[in-house]
């Protein structure tokens, strides 16, 4: 039965990390703002769509910043 | 597509003013502007998301200049490196989520921007460009080009970088993790089964939920012992100090437990109590990200004006440095920052702003012109008589009642009720303690720690937050956005209340104009609507668009005598239009309505009464109130509507005129030292004094994304009608806060009963714990929705033929 000090060992560690990344996921800010992310989601298939058929040159930066 | 309206901004479309571009109608040349240069840019899909959400590009003109100053754009930033420059502009018109596509896509329209990023519920766009591509006046341009005008005030100016606290999140986290891998590891000894593995293994979880409940015992339920501490030092009771109490018996007792192998201790309950209770800490945290309780004047005021140097020269200056003596220029639409004297020849300026008044008020040269008005028509100029800070409506926020904070004032319902709780706990638990020392010492110390333990009054802590925060909520889907929980209590309490007239009681959208006198022909009219139309004064214009539309004539003589009216003349008849002075017919107090006389040929007709225009459910609100309530209406102009008031309102009804701002706030002082809880509801500026003073202030808002001073609620206008019911709704809110506390009495006398015999288990309190948080959760959160619908018909079935019963 040994085998219980390893396993729940095991269980502590992987529940310390999911609040790790809960408390690293709310400092980030990305709690702050809930729904915009819910519609923004939906916006990329049109833009693609859009910017292939746009003649100017396509803007490289990186569209979204999480 | 709907042919009636604009295609951009879906206001109907006037037909001679058609603009038919792309297939597509348009309501105007601005409308039509946006869609090209959306189209252009491969931005169509903007009308895909959702029909006409655009707004009419308004004219701008030179009025941001100001983001030239390299001060004033330093300050609005809120971050700068080198090129790369990121600033959060706030958008009112932000709505749907075209907005938010359009918005997220400007480095299409512009180059030099990097990325833009929209918060939809702050309604605000974070923008990060580079300074050597574009500039800050480039992109609000942009910005207002396509609709989308942010709004910069004072307000921004002045603010730093605003830090959120997030700690109540962490620490639920925290506590959660606790309470979760706790519970789970309890779980064996519940059972208490006398096997050979739990035996075995028994230490091992044992210290291991001992580690596991260290963080949220000193991380997590921090705020209470510090909450705690505070209180007995200002020796007032509050519910704090049997939560800290509780939860560090509870905590010793464990782990003495644990120590000398007597039990499992109450670790599982502990981390469970701190986890609920701070969930209510956050249930009752509602907060409006869109809508702010605290403003001042600062907000409505612009960064900067142009000033015209002694050579004629035009340059920004900030508002903060503005002397006396200077010159200014204030464009169409702009607001007058400081009190000065008019040099331009006239002016016509809205205070609705300031009193809730929508009639421009015309300025001649000379005359005084106070800050908080906007400048309606030409561009003016004036001389600054005072600086900002001394302006007559500024100076009412150097006020004491601006200064001092006001929320101690009020003492919570959970507070009042731990004055008598905390000492009747400590009580019994002594008195308990004493009587089980004669009989076995050890038992004593169990009973007096469980005690504490099980009535650690954590259902009476959760009530509160949790009614409190569910009706916050409900009546923030009614339009009634209130400031925190606190407010609904003292709206329960509320004894008298008091109501700005103009912008408050009436509407600013429409005024109603009546006819008065002989009755006008066609012919009359037409000639009347012929003078009116060279006329530019706002109640010309008012009355033009009043009149239905006549055949066109020339006049063969038209004067315009400001301050007085027309004489005009067309086809041979003369017609004169104006005061009273200006007609020389001094009918009985005509000084005291807004009236335009009419003569025609030499004849007196009639006149036209711009009346204040009421809200609707007015009279029944107020007969409705004057029932409970003791209602006064406050009011900063002359009282020549008293009579159709004194007719319309309960008899009961207080009318008071001709107050100025400070003298508001006096009134609303007095009445709170006959000891009256005062209840504020104003809109404008001038308000803000009495708002501050009374006990709640509710500001009315045509538009609550936009303008309201600094108060403690914010009604939407179109809900003016249900004020009674929100009345009676906080009252019974109250009530169901009563009631649940009986519940959780009724619990805490369960649960003593096991205490005090000795014989609380940690599985019983295991179970009775969160048993009583479950119970009072769903109970509040089920009466106050039950309250929310039954009262709902009841401002409806109203019938005003009790108003005669009344007087």
């Amino acid at each position: 039965m040994g085998v219980i000090y390893i396993l729940i060992t095991i269980s502590i560690i992987v529940a310390v990390f999911f609040l790790y990344a809960f408390i690293r996921a709310v400092r980030s800010g990305q709690y702050d703002d809930d729904y915009t992310p819910s519609v923004r989601m939906l916006f990329d298939d049109e833009l693609k769509i859009k910017t292939k058929t746009n003649k100017k040159p396509i803007q490289t930066i990186k569209e979204k910043q999480v | 597509m709907n042919t009636g309206n604009c295609f951009h901004c879906g206001i109907e479309i006037n037909k001679k003013e058609e603009i038919i571009y792309d297939e597509k109608s348009f309501c105007c040349n601005g409308c039509k502007t946006v869609y090209e240069i959306f189209s252009q840019n491969d931005l169509s899909c903007y009308y895909d998301f959702q029909a006409s959400p655009g707004a009419t590009p308004l004219d701008i003109k030179g009025k941001y200049d100001f983001l030239d100053n390299e001060d004033i754009v330093a300050k609005l930033l809120e971050f700068q490196e080198d090129t790369t420059h990121i600033v959060s502009l706030f958008i009112p018109h932000i709505h749907c989520s075209s907005c938010i596509w359009i918005l997220e896509n400007l480095q299409k329209l512009q180059s030099g921007i990097s990325t833009s990023q929209v918060n939809f519920p702050e309604k605000k766009v974070r923008i990060t460009f580079n300074s050597e591509g574009t500039s800050l006046k480039k992109i609000v341009e942009l910005l207002c080009s396509i609709g989308y005008e942010p709004y910069i005030s004072l307000e921004n100016f002045d603010e730093g970088k605003k830090v959120i606290d997030r700690s109540l999140i962490y620490k639920i986290g925290v506590a959660f993790f606790c309470f979760g891998n706790i519970m789970l590891l309890s779980f064996p000894e519940y059972f208490e089964v006398e096997e050979y593995w739990i035996n075995e293994y028994r230490g091992f979880f044992r210290w291991l939920i001992f580690a596991i409940s260290l963080p949220a015992f000193f991380y997590s339920a921090s705020g209470y012992y510090v909450s705690a501490y505070k209180s007995i030092k200002s020796g007032m009771l509050n519910i704090d100090i049997p939560i800290a109490l509780g939860i560090v018996v509870m905590f010793i007792r464990s782990t003495v437990d644990i120590v000398f192998d007597y039990g499992q201790g109450f670790f599982d309950s502990m981390t469970g109590l701190i986890f609920f209770m701070l969930l209510g800490k956050l249930f009752q945290k509602k907060t409006y990200d869109f809508l702010s309780f605290e403003r001042d004047y600062k907000s409505y005021f612009p960064i900067a004006i142009t000033k015209i140097l002694a050579d004629g020269s035009e340059t920004s200056v900030q508002v903060y440095e503005i002397e006396k003596g200077d010159r200014l220029l204030i464009r169409n639409q702009e607001l007058i920052p400081v009190d000065g004297i008019l040099i331009s020849e006239k002016a016509s300026v809205d205070y609705s702003f300031v009193t809730g008044e929508a009639v421009a008020i015309e300025k001649k040269s000379g005359d005084k012109i106070f800050a908080g008005g906007k400048q309606m028509g030409k561009v003016i100029e004036m001389e600054v008589l005072f600086s900002v800070s001394q302006s007559y409506l500024t100076q009412l926020w150097s006020n004491d009642v601006f200064q001092k904070k006001v929320d101690i004032k009020h003492k919570t319902i959970t507070d009042k009720i731990s004055r008598y709780f905390t000492p009747a706990l400590l009580g019994l638990a002594f008195v308990s303690f004493f009587y089980w020392l004669f009989i076995d010492v050890s038992t004593a110390f169990n009973v007096f720690t469980a005690i504490l333990i099980v009535a650690c009054p954590c259902a009476l802590a959760l009530t509160a937050p949790f009614t409190l925060g569910n009706v916050l909520r409900i009546l923030g889907k009614r339009k009634f956005y209130l400031k925190n929980a606190t407010v609904i209590e003292q709206l329960a309490k509320v004894d008298s209340i008091v109501f700005d007239k103009t912008g408050t009681i009436t509407t600013n959208k429409k005024t109603a104009i009546t006819y008065e006198g002989a009755p006008l022909n066609d012919f009359d009219l037409k000639l009347l609507y012929n003078a009116l139309r060279g006329s530019n004064h706002p109640l010309s214009r008012r009355l033009y668009d009043f009149i239905p539309k006549q055949t066109k004539l020339v006049p063969t003589h038209f004067e315009e005598i400001i301050g007085k009216g027309i004489d005009a003349e067309i086809d041979g008849n003369t017609i004169k239009l104006g005061s009273s002075q200006f007609l020389k017919t001094m009918t009985e107090n005509t000084h005291k309505k807004t009236k335009v006389h009419v003569e025609i040929n030499g004849e007196y007709k009639g006149s036209y009464v711009f009346n204040n225009q009421y809200r609707e459910g007015l009279e029944q609100l107020f007969s409705q109130l004057s029932k409970h309530y003791q209602l006064i209406i406050l009011s900063g102009d002359n009282d020549g509507e008293r009579k159709i008031l004194e007719k319309m309102l309960p008899s009961t009804t207080t009318l008071v005129f001709n107050q100025k701002p400070e003298q508001k706030l006096h009134y609303i002082k007095e009445l709170q030292d006959q000891g009256k809880n005062v209840m504020m509801i104003g809109d404008g500026l001038n308000d803000a004094g009495a708002l501050a003073q009374s006990n709640i202030g509710i500001s009315l808002s045509e538009n609550v994304n936009v303008f309201s001073p600094a108060c403690d609620g914010i009604l939407d206008a179109s809900q003016f009608q249900k004020i009674g019911f929100f009345m009676q709704y906080s009252k019974n809110a109250m009530k169901t806060i009563y009631m649940s506390f009986g519940l959780s009495i009724a619990y805490n006398i369960v649960g003593l009963t096991y205490a005090v015999s000795g014989n609380l288990s940690p599985l019983v309190a295991a179970i009775i714990m969160p048993l009583s948080t479950v119970t009072i959760v769903s109970f509040v959160t089920v009466m106050t929705n039950i309250y929310a619908q039954n009262s709902q018909p009841a401002t409806r079935n109203f019938q005003p033929a009790t108003k005669n019963n009344q007087a």
